[in-house]
């Protein structure tokens, strides 16, 4: 009796010493377009080798929450990293859909995807709460400074949610991780090409010190 | 023509959060540009982001959204102790607060200390409003 009182005063509280510390959620956030699911395809390529989303230059691709469960990763020493990765929608504070008219879709469509689009930003903003720790990611030839960036990083940070900012696109002559460092200097910044796979050990080797 | 309303401090001190966000939102869909003085709370934000969300339509297009505030990490010892005792006493005041309606806000740049504000009605490479 005094085994299963126990028991459920842990699971209230959300705490069980017994479980692994490496089922964690990692959240992937940012805003869109910044190469969210390139970083979720390349981390699920490698490690699992299968993909998990589907991406497109045309904003607000990923308009749903997706989950891997069990992605297993190793860093340079041999210690194992488990975790369910979640890939979020983009955050945005405004969705035209004659800006996906303009990227040649038709009205209907683009009228359908702006919608799946509002709700695909509620679902993520909802899903904060259940990170254990998030990768920000970020394009990096955009001005860092946009409120979306700030916003979100200022609710992990008052959510003590770790954060590991990844500056994605540094194979882009554009890009500037110097720029996402000196916005976000209480971070860790980990310049990275998703798509290309530049640098992502060291970001692989930056996940083991916010997990 | 773009037009301004400032909404004060105190016109918001009171209010809850939904009431808050409301109040702002509705400024904004009456296709103003809301300068309101100080900010409004980390949390406050990202449920303003989830409401203009849930009222996107076809004339609602969402916010352009910025935040000027001083930073902590620039201020000395003595000025950050006597913005928290300002701010313990009047509540916090300090910064702006800039939300403008997309449809007519292009973007707002801010970098950091410094906004520009680029409308949709006129060329987007003139400045229309430039705070220093």
């Amino acid at each position: 009796m005094v085994k299963n009182f126990l028991k459920n005063l842990l699971k209230k509280l959300k705490f069980n010493p017994f479980t692994k510390k490496s089922h964690f959620k990692l959240g992937l956030y940012g805003p869109p377009n910044g190469g969210k699911s390139t970083l979720a395809n390349r981390i699920c390529q490698d490690w699992l080798g299968e993909e998990l989303s589907s991406v497109s230059h045309i904003p607000h691709e990923t308009r749903e929450i997706k989950i891997k469960e069990q992605v297993s990763i190793k860093n340079r020493k041999g210690k194992e990293l488990t975790f369910s990765l979640v890939d979020t929608p983009g955050i945005a504070t405004k969705i035209d859909y004659e800006d996906f008219l303009k990227k040649g879709m038709k009205k209907d469509m683009a009228k359908k995807r702006a919608k799946e689009a509002t709700k695909g930003v509620i679902e993520a903003i909802k899903w904060l709460d259940n990170m254990d720790s998030v990768v920000v990611v970020l394009d990096a030839t955009k001005d860092p400074y946009s409120q979306v960036n700030i916003t979100i990083i200022g609710n992990l940070q008052a959510r003590n949610i770790p954060v590991l900012i990844a500056a994605n696109k540094v194979d882009l002559q554009k890009s500037s991780i110097d720029a996402i460092k000196a916005a976000f200097p209480q971070y860790e910044v980990v310049g990275i090409s998703a798509k290309y796979g530049k640098n992502v050990e060291e970001f692989y080797e930056q996940l083991f010190k916010i997990a | 023509m773009v037009t301004f309303q400032f909404v004060p401090y105190q016109d918001l001190e009171n209010l809850t959060s939904a009431k808050r966000i409301n109040k702002l939102l509705n400024i904004v869909k009456d296709d103003k540009i809301v300068i309101m003085e100080g900010r409004l709370k980390k949390e406050e934000e990202v449920d303003l982001i989830e409401i203009t969300m849930e009222e996107i339509s076809p004339n609602f297009k969402g916010i352009e959204l910025s935040v000027i505030y001083p930073e902590n990490n620039k201020l000395s010892s003595l000025q950050k102790v006597r913005g928290a005792f300002a701010n313990m006493l009047l509540g916090d005041r300090q910064g702006l607060t800039i939300i403008g309606p997309a449809s007519i806000v292009k973007k707002i740049e801010k970098n950091p200390n410094k906004i520009e504000l680029f409308t949709k009605e006129v060329d987007s490479k003139r400045r229309r409003k430039d705070k220093g």
